[in-house]
């Protein structure tokens, strides 16, 4: 494969391998944990590194995800605590984590190619040089292969866990407050975020990372309504996003993260407007089809309530109906004219009556609530 | 003291001095609302708009750049407003996505910069990861009349601001713009995390809006005290943080201002008179306040169990009291698990609790065995 | 009672989100100095009705009154008294403090509260009788306190109107009876009192009228015409049963 294709299956396993997780990120209301965590692990990957010297050695992968999950724990224990509400906690533990990695690499480390640089923005353009080679055989980029197994491991997991999560999922978004995690679960989400992050950021830097695990769940989060559909449109964003950016990075051979990133900011927003039933567009439209309806309805309810009291008279004279609702008169003039298209009222002398169809139709209209 | 002549670190001690000063008091009011994040998105969705500023102007001086930098960020709170206000994607992934692509567009825009024959753009990338030592006493002007400015307004508004964060909706039957005051916030946050970009970078910026106002939290109980002492905390950090990183080597400022911040937040939670973790433990020799709270609850949800067929029965709290650790305030732990919706009084002086009460005693039992399997 | 004239009047107002109903076409006529029972199920619109007449809310359809003329907010007259749960308590805070807050309305921009506003302020926190609470931090207030400290804040705004949502939910009895001793000498004074309330069997004691809300209004007037085993079951759907004993044991209907 091309150096140029290689990094377009980089960034698309990576991209896929992060929207699994991301999905109950942002289902759970947690997505700013992404964040948090793919910042947080760098202490975790500098220690490890100091031990052994390797760059590409798992130990690295281990480390960080243990510090991913020492980083949520710290989190939550300060949320117990109640001195600290929820964001306040995360917005307090991760600077400090990130700061404590960044002296480290500042005073030991500051020659070697771990820089901060690539921890932020990593460089997917560099990822084809690093090879992984078995014996003399060359099996393609680095980042590939652990990438890969990276995506592998959290899709089996999922499919393993699929009622676990989904139960511990659906309870904690209705139970916003409560948060109904049993606690397995939960710590095994954040070990699987913190395993893509620290996977990822070697080729695609935390940030990416972080709008690859929210911006393709939450565009088909708009687009679906089971947890299944939601998943599968979520990984389908995923690589489409990651394809487009990539597209555009190599013809205006621009910051291929950034533009993945972009991409998934731009597919978020087409869907923001054109989804066929959340979108703004779709809204838009129904309410102004709905809103003559409505009206209509209002009309017949507001005659039928006056309808025999002795303002009859005054509430349901044709010309005096935009006052009491309140009404544009242009407007008035629109909704009685299609309430008499309908038949729903007709014309008694000076005031708007309700024909039988449309006593039926008030009435139904109104339906109350009972305990 | 030598160094303290040294006119770097006094640029640079000023500096951060200010910016410490500006977050810490903002952050106060952007904690209590429950927006501690909005200072991270609001630095990382800056970076496209000093890279705009650049590429259209060719400058880099520190005005346009932070006029930049404050636009793109208030487009991104805006688009922020707009997707939780017309879909129903939640708050945090509104924001999560706004940071993040903004700041990925960012990077875009820079690389473009890169490829420019006038790529002096390194000065531009100080603003990612905050280079203090390249603050020119320029730039300090800009900052010091900027946080200056900010500070002005927040004591002009101090009232407004306070209903805004209080209690919006009376606030609106006061007659007041409620909304148009959250937007004025809003602009103040930006300009104060603008101000501390070239300082500690977009990734610590978060950590100066929130940790001084979380620190100060612990130790006071009113609104002005509580500004004051942020934005001392602030002051404090960036100052010892520019010293420190000034006297030992290979420390660079923002990183350090950060981690000066963090002790300072964990001297405050375990120290804090009263509400510390330090007072805690002696007082009920257990680090949660759920502790002191739970038994109780725990006990009436108990009592309710043998009336499963009437949730409303209620029971006193001399019951309680027997059932209860001695020493503990009942009336005031009623109250707290009434203040939270867990109970409530369901006649004289008789207690059950609530649907919510009853699950968070259910999710009590299940962590008890969870913890104990 | 004499008539002393119409403190709020709503006419046919509605208020819809996003096209479901909350309210259809209300009507309401609150005479000055009457005190108004709010009564309907979960969901019946009645917190949206005052902050609907209040502007909180926008409406769809329909006018609100307030003294003969359109309610602007702002003017003063009416003074709110929010659902307790709806606050963040935790804030940094004493009593004082919310109370004073009452006056702000009156202070305009850039003006601090001085010595006269925490006057009033203490006045009005003597009137619920939490005048030794000055200083307590909020977060450290029982239920029944909250209450009294956010009817204070109101009382301290001296409106012409007072609109209570749900202010006996989750308090004690003691907290009750101050609260229906302000309300009574409230109405004793002029003001017009209107508060949803959820408690049926207490609506014949406190209140003068009462509205029957259920999306629509079902009835409205004086308790003894209005309360009655019929309406009741028109409005909440049928469960009524001890409650209509209740009701027809009061007014004898």
């Amino acid at each position: 494969m091309s150096p140029e294709l290689e990094i377009l299956a980089i960034a698309v396993v990576t991209a896929v391998a992060a929207a699994l997780p991301g999905t109950y990120l942002v289902l759970r209301r947690t997505a700013m944990v992404s964040d948090a965590i793919s910042h947080a692990i760098l202490p975790g990957i500098v220690v490890a590194f100091f031990l052994t010297q390797n760059l590409n050695s798992p130990v690295l992968l281990v480390a960080a995800a243990a510090t991913g999950v020492f980083t949520v724990v710290l989190i939550e224990a300060l949320i117990r605590s109640r001195l600290v509400p929820e964001d306040a906690s995360i917005g307090i533990v991760f600077p400090a984590m990130f700061s404590i990695g960044v002296i480290l690499i500042s005073r030991h480390a500051s020659n070697v190619h771990l820089d901060t640089d690539a921890v932020l923005l990593g460089e997917l353009a560099y990822a084809p040089f690093q090879r992984l080679t078995v014996g003399a055989v060359d099996l393609g980029p680095t980042a590939l292969w652990s990438m890969g197994t990276i995506l592998l491991v959290n899709a089996v997991l999922i499919i393993l866990a699929w009622k676990e999560l989904k139960l511990a999922t659906v309870d904690a978004s209705l139970a916003a407050l409560l948060g109904f995690q049993p606690l397995v679960v939960h710590y095994g989400l954040m070990t699987m975020v913190s395993v893509t992050a620290v996977g990822a950021f070697d080729a695609v830097g935390s940030i990416l990372v972080v709008a690859l695990m929210i911006a393709p769940p939450a565009t088909a989060y708009l687009l679906a309504e089971r947890l299944g559909p939601m998943m599968g449109l979520a990984v389908a964003v995923a690589a489409a996003a990651a394809t487009m950016g990539w597209a555009a990075a190599m013809a205006l051979d621009v910051s291929i993260a950034g533009s993945i990133a972009t991409a998934c900011g731009a597919v978020f927003a087409v869907s923001f407007l054109l989804a066929p039933r959340r979108g703004l567009v779709a809204q838009a439209r129904r309410r102004s089809g709905q809103r003559l309806d409505f009206a209509v309805r209002m009309l017949l309810v507001h005659l039928l309530h006056h309808e025999g009291t002795p303002e009859a008279t005054e509430e349901c004279r044709e010309d005096g109906l935009h006052s009491h609702l309140g009404w544009r008169e242009s407007w008035t003039k629109r909704v009685v004219g299609k309430a008499k298209q309908r038949a729903l009222v007709e014309e008694s002398g000076e005031l708007v009556l309700p024909t039988d169809t449309g006593r039926h139709l008030g009435n139904d209209a109104v339906i109350g609530f009972s305990d | 003291m030598d160094f303290l002549g040294d006119y770097t670190l006094r640029i640079v001690a000023l500096g951060s001095g200010v910016l410490g000063a500006a977050a810490g008091a903002l952050g106060c009011f952007a904690y209590l609302r429950r927006q501690s994040l909005v200072g991270d998105a609001l630095s990382h969705a800056a970076l496209p708009g000093i890279a705009l500023v650049f590429l259209l102007t060719g400058s880099k001086a520190p005005l346009p750049i932070m006029i930049g930098a404050a636009l793109a960020g208030w487009i991104a709170t805006l688009a922020v407003r707009l997707v939780v206000r017309r879909s129903r994607v939640p708050y945090d992934s509104a924001l999560g996505m706004a940071l993040a692509v903004f700041f990925g567009f960012g990077l875009v825009l820079l690389t473009l910069i890169q490829k420019r024959p006038d790529a002096a753009q390194a000065g531009l990338e100080s603003f990612l990861f905050g280079q203090a030592a390249s603050l020119l006493r320029e730039d300090v002007v800009v900052m010091s009349a900027l946080g200056a400015a900010c500070l002005v307004v927040l004591a002009l508004l101090w009232k407004e601001f306070k209903l805004l964060s209080f209690d919006t909706e009376f606030g609106e039957s006061l007659g007041r713009p409620m909304r148009r005051l959250d937007g004025l916030f809003t602009l103040l946050l930006v300009v104060a995390v603008v101000i501390g970009l070239r300082t500690v970078g977009v990734v610590l910026m978060s950590a100066m809006v929130v940790a001084p106002a979380a620190a100060a939290r612990q130790v006071t109980d009113r609104l002005a005290p509580m500004v004051i002492i942020a934005a001392a905390i602030g002051v404090f950090s960036g100052v010892t943080g520019a010293v420190l990183s000034s006297v030992i080597p290979h420390l660079p400022t923002g990183p350090t201002i950060v981690l000066v911040l963090s002790t300072v937040v964990v001297i405050s939670l375990v120290f804090a008179p009263k509400r510390g973790l330090l007072w805690r433990w002696i007082r009920l020799g257990r680090l949660q306040p759920a502790a002191a709270l739970d038994p109780v609850l725990m006990h009436l949800y108990a009592l309710s169990l043998q009336h499963p067929e009437e949730p409303d029965h209620g029971h006193g709290l001399a019951v309680l009291r027997t059932m209860s650790p001695t020493g503990a305030d009942l009336e005031r732990v009623i109250g707290d698990l009434e203040a939270r919706g867990l109970v409530s009084a369901v006649g004289e002086g008789l207690w059950a609790p609530t649907p919510i009460g009853r699950r968070e005693a259910e999710r009590n039992l299940d962590r008890e065995g969870e913890v104990g399997s | 009672m004499e008539d002393r004239g119409v403190a709020l009047e709503v006419e046919d107002l509605t208020v819809a989100y996003s096209d479901q109903p909350v309210l259809w076409d209300i009507d309401l006529v609150v005479q000055a100095g009457d005190k108004m029972a709010i009564v309907g199920p979960n969901g019946a619109g009645k917190s949206t009705l005052i902050k609907a007449a209040m502007g909180l809310v926008p409406s769809v359809a329909g006018e609100v009154r307030v003294f003969g003329r359109p309610f602007a907010k702002g003017r003063g007259e009416i003074a709110y008294v929010p659902q307790r749960s709806s606050l963040e308590w935790d804030f940094p805070t004493d009593v004082l403090d919310v109370v004073t807050m009452g006056t702000y309305g009156s202070l305009g921009w850039f003006r601090r509260p001085g010595a006269a506003e925490r006057d009033r302020a203490r006045k009005a926190l003597d009137e619920v009788t939490m005048g030794a609470f000055e200083r307590r931090p909020i977060a450290q207030l029982s239920g029944g306190q909250q209450q009294r400290v956010l009817l204070a804040r109101a009382l301290v705004q001296e409106a012409p109107i007072l609109m209570l949502d749900e202010p006996f939910q989750g308090v004690d009895a003691p907290t009750e009876q101050a609260i229906v001793a302000v309300l009574d000498r409230l109405s004793d004074d002029g003001k017009t009192v209107i508060v949803v309330h959820h408690d049926l069997q207490t609506v014949p004691e406190y209140f003068d009228s009462v509205l029957l809300l259920n999306v629509r209004a079902i009835e409205s007037g004086p308790v003894g015409d209005v309360f009655t085993e019929e309406n009741l079951r028109l409005t909440f759907g049928g469960r009524v049963g001890v409650l209509a004993q209740l009701a027809e044991a009061e007014t004898g209907h």
